[in-house]
C-alpha cells in the first residue's frame, strides 16, 4: 500500500520551523554587527562585553541558589506525595490529593504567579527570595510527584511484603528495596525540578520583590530595554550549559543500566 | 492497633506534606483571589476594607470585552493550528523504526532546553522589520516594504504555536504508538479511500493523545502573557497583559484578582469538560 508523503513534508517542516530561530540567535551571537540585519564579521566581542556585566552573574547565581533549595525541599515532598498516591490509590483522601497535585501542571502560570501574590499581599508578607522559593517548591513538588508516580506504576508492591515476610524492619525494606528502585525517578523528578525552577519567569516575576533578581528576570529586562547582541550571546551560553548538562546525564543513566 | 487504624495513620503521615503545601500555596490562594475580587483598592497599592462588586462591574467594560474575545480567538487558532500540525507528526513517528523515531522525538524537544523568554527573543529578532523573514517575504513580493510582522496577532499566533507545539506532539504521539496500524490497513481493504480511514479509524483511535494534547495548548494560550507582552503590542493584548497591567502598572490588585477569577473560571470549562471525556476510571495522561 502506498503511504501518503505528507506526514513526511510536515515533520521536516516544522522541525526547520523549530530550529530557524535558534540558529540564527546563535549565529548572530558572533556577528560583530550591533544589529542582526547583516552579517559584518566573525566577533567574540559580545561575549568579551559579558563578562563585564556584573548584574548577569549575580542574577544567575541566585537562580542556582534557589533552584537547588527548591529542589531539595520539592523532591522529597514530591516523593512522599507519589508514594502516597501510588500505595493508598483508592481512598478518598488520595484522589483529592491527586487533583491537588495535577491543577498546578494544568492552571496557567500566570493564575498561580498573581494567586501567591495575592496570598502574600494579603498575609503582610514581604517580597523577595523567601517568597520567590516558596513559589518554586509549590510547582515542583507537583512535577517530582508525577515523574516518581509514573515510575512507581511499574513497581511490584509484593517484592516490599516479600521482603518483611522474610524478617526486614521498615528502614531496612525501605533503604535496600524501595530506594534503590525509584532512584531513578526520584533523580528525573528532580532534573525537571531544577530545570523548571531555574528557567521559570511568570511565576517568579509575580512574587519577586524589588532587587530579587533571577537570571530570566534579568534576561527579560534585557529585552524589553537591552541590548540584542548581549542576548545573543548569553542565551548561547546557557545553550551549550543544557546540552552539556542533558548529555552528561544520558551519559549516567545509560552506563546505570549497562550495570 | 489495629491493621486498618495503622495503615490510615501511615497514609496521613505520607500525604500530609505535600497535602499541606498545596492547601496553603496552592488551593487557598486560588480560592482567595474570588474573595479578594470583593474587596476594594486602597490609595498604597493594597486591599482596601469593607466589600464591593466595582470590580466586577468594571469587568464588563468594552476593553475588557474586546480583550477577552481576542484571547478566545488566538488560543483556539493556536490550538486548531498545533493540532493540524501535531496530528501528521503524531502519525509519522509511530510508524518509523524504533531508531529514526527516538532520534526524531529528541529533535523535537531539543529547542524547548532554551529558556522560553530566550526563545521568543529570537522570534522578535526574526520578525524584525529588518529581519530576515521580512526581507524574504519582501524578496518575494508577498509583503510590502511597510508591512509589519511584529506586534500584531499574527506575531502572538506564530510564537506561541512555536511554544506550544511539542506538548501536543508529545501526547499525540505517545496514543498514536499504542495504536494498532494493522485496523487501517484493514479499513483499506474494506474499501475505504486514504483519508476516509485516517478520519474515521485513526482520529478516533488516538481521541485520548486528542484530548490531553488540546487541554495542552488551550490552557497555556488562554493565560499567555509573556508572548503577548513581547510581541503582540497593543493590537495583540491578551487578558494576562491585563491582569499584568493591574498589577504592575497601577498596582489595583482587587481588579486584577476580578480579571483572575474570570480567566481561573474559563480556565476550568475546557478542564472539567475533558476529563468528562475521558475513559472512566482512568487517571488523565500527562507528562
Amino acid at each position: 500500500m502506498k503511504r501518503s508523503r505528507l506526514p513526511l513534508i510536515i515533520t521536516i517542516g516544522v522541525l526547520v520551523f523549530l530550529y530557524l530561530p535558534i540558529v540564527i540567535l546563535v549565529i548572530n551571537s558572533f556577528n560583530a554587527s550591533r544589529f542582526s540585519t547583516g552579517w559584518q564579521g566573525f566577533s567574540l566581542g559580545w561575549y568579551a562585553r559579558l563578562l563585564h556585566e556584573p548584574e548577569i552573574w549575580r542574577a544567575a547565581r541566585n537562580s542556582l541558589a534557589i533552584a537547588f533549595g527548591a529542589t531539595a525541599v520539592s523532591v522529597i515532598f514530591g516523593t512522599m506525595a507519589a508514594f502516597a498516591l501510588h500505595r493508598f490509590a483508592r481512598s478518598r483522601l488520595q484522589r483529592f490529593h491527586y487533583g491537588l497535585v495535577y491543577m498546578p501542571l494544568v492552571v496557567p502560570e500566570i493564575l498561580m504567579g498573581i494567586s501567591l501574590l495575592m496570598a502574600f499581599a494579603a498575609a503582610g508578607v514581604r517580597l523577595g527570595f523567601g517568597t520567590i522559593f516558596l513559589a518554586h517548591v509549590t510547582f515542583c513538588i507537583s512535577f517530582v510527584a508525577m515523574t516518581v508516580l509514573a515510575r512507581l506504576q511499574d513497581f511490584d508492591f509484593a517484592v516490599i511484603e516479600a521482603a518483611q515476610d522474610l524478617g526486614a524492619g521498615w528502614g531496612t525494606t525501605l533503604r535496600k528495596i524501595l530506594l534503590p528502585l525509584i532512584t531513578p525517578g526520584i533523580l528525573a523528578g528532580a532534573l525537571l525540578a531544577f530545570t523548571l525552577s531555574i528557567d521559570d519567569f511568570v511565576i517568579t516575576f509575580f512574587v519577586a520583590g524589588p532587587g530579587s533578581t533571577t537570571l530570566p528576570i534579568r534576561i527579560y529586562s534585557m529585552i524589553k530595554y537591552g541590548s540584542p547582541p548581549l542576548i545573543n550571546a548569553l542565551s548561547t551560553i546557557l545553550l551549550a550549559v543544557t546540552f552539556t548538562a542533558v548529555a552528561v546525564s544520558q551519559r549516567i543513566s545509560r552506563s546505570k543500566v549497562k550495570l | 492497633m489495629k491493621r486498618s487504624t495503622r495503615k490510615k495513620l501511615q497514609e496521613a503521615l505520607v500525604s500530609s506534606p505535600s497535602l499541606l503545601w498545596l492547601s496553603l500555596f496552592f488551593l487557598f490562594p486560588t480560592l482567595l483571589v474570588f474573595i479578594l475580587a470583593l474587596r476594594p483598592a486602597n490609595p498604597y497599592g493594597g486591599i482596601g476594607q469593607g466589600w464591593t462588586l466595582q470590580n466586577l462591574r468594571r469587568l464588563t467594560d468594552p476593553s475588557y470585552l474586546e480583550v477577552s474575545w481576542r484571547t478566545l480567538e488566538i488560543s483556539l487558532i493556536t490550538t486548531v493550528i498545533c493540532l493540524l500540525l501535531a496530528v501528521p507528526i503524531g502519525y509519522y513517528l509511530a510508524r518509523l523504526s524504533l531508531r529514526w523515531r527516538n532520534l526524531l522525538l529528541m529533535l523535537i524537544i531539543i529547542p524547548f532546553w532554551t529558556n522560553f523568554l530566550i526563545r521568543i527573543f529570537a522570534w522578535k529578532v526574526l520578525l524584525h522589520p529588518e529581519g530576515l523573514i521580512k526581507h524574504l517575504l519582501v524578496f518575494l513580493g508577498l509583503a510590502g516594504p511597510q508591512t509589519s510582522l511584529l506586534y500584531n496577532a499574527g506575531a502572538v499566533v506564530l510564537v506561541s504555536v512555536y511554544t506550544f507545539l511539542p506538548f501536543t506532539i508529545l501526547p499525540i504521539y505517545a496514543a498514536a504508538d499504542k495504536f494498532d496500524f494493522q485496523l487501517l490497513e484493514a479499513a483499506r481493504d474494506l474499501g475505504a479511500r486514504r483519508f476516509q480511514a485516517f478520519y474515521r479509524i485513526f482520529l478516533p483511535g488516538i481521541r485520548r493523545g486528542l484530548l490531553t494534547a488540546l487541554l495542552f495548548v488551550f490552557i497555556p494560550a488562554l493565560g499567555s502573557y509573556v508572548i503577548p507582552d513581547i510581541v503582540g503590542g497593543p493590537g495583540g493584548e491578551l487578558i494576562g497583559n491585563k491582569i499584568a497591567q493591574r498589577v504592575f502598572v497601577d498596582r489595583n490588585l482587587p481588579l486584577a484578582s476580578a480579571i483572575s477569577a474570570v480567566l481561573i473560571l474559563s480556565v476550568l470549562a475546557p478542564l472539567i469538560a475533558v476529563l468528562f471525556l475521558q475513559p472512566k476510571g482512568k487517571r488523565p495522561e500527562i507528562l
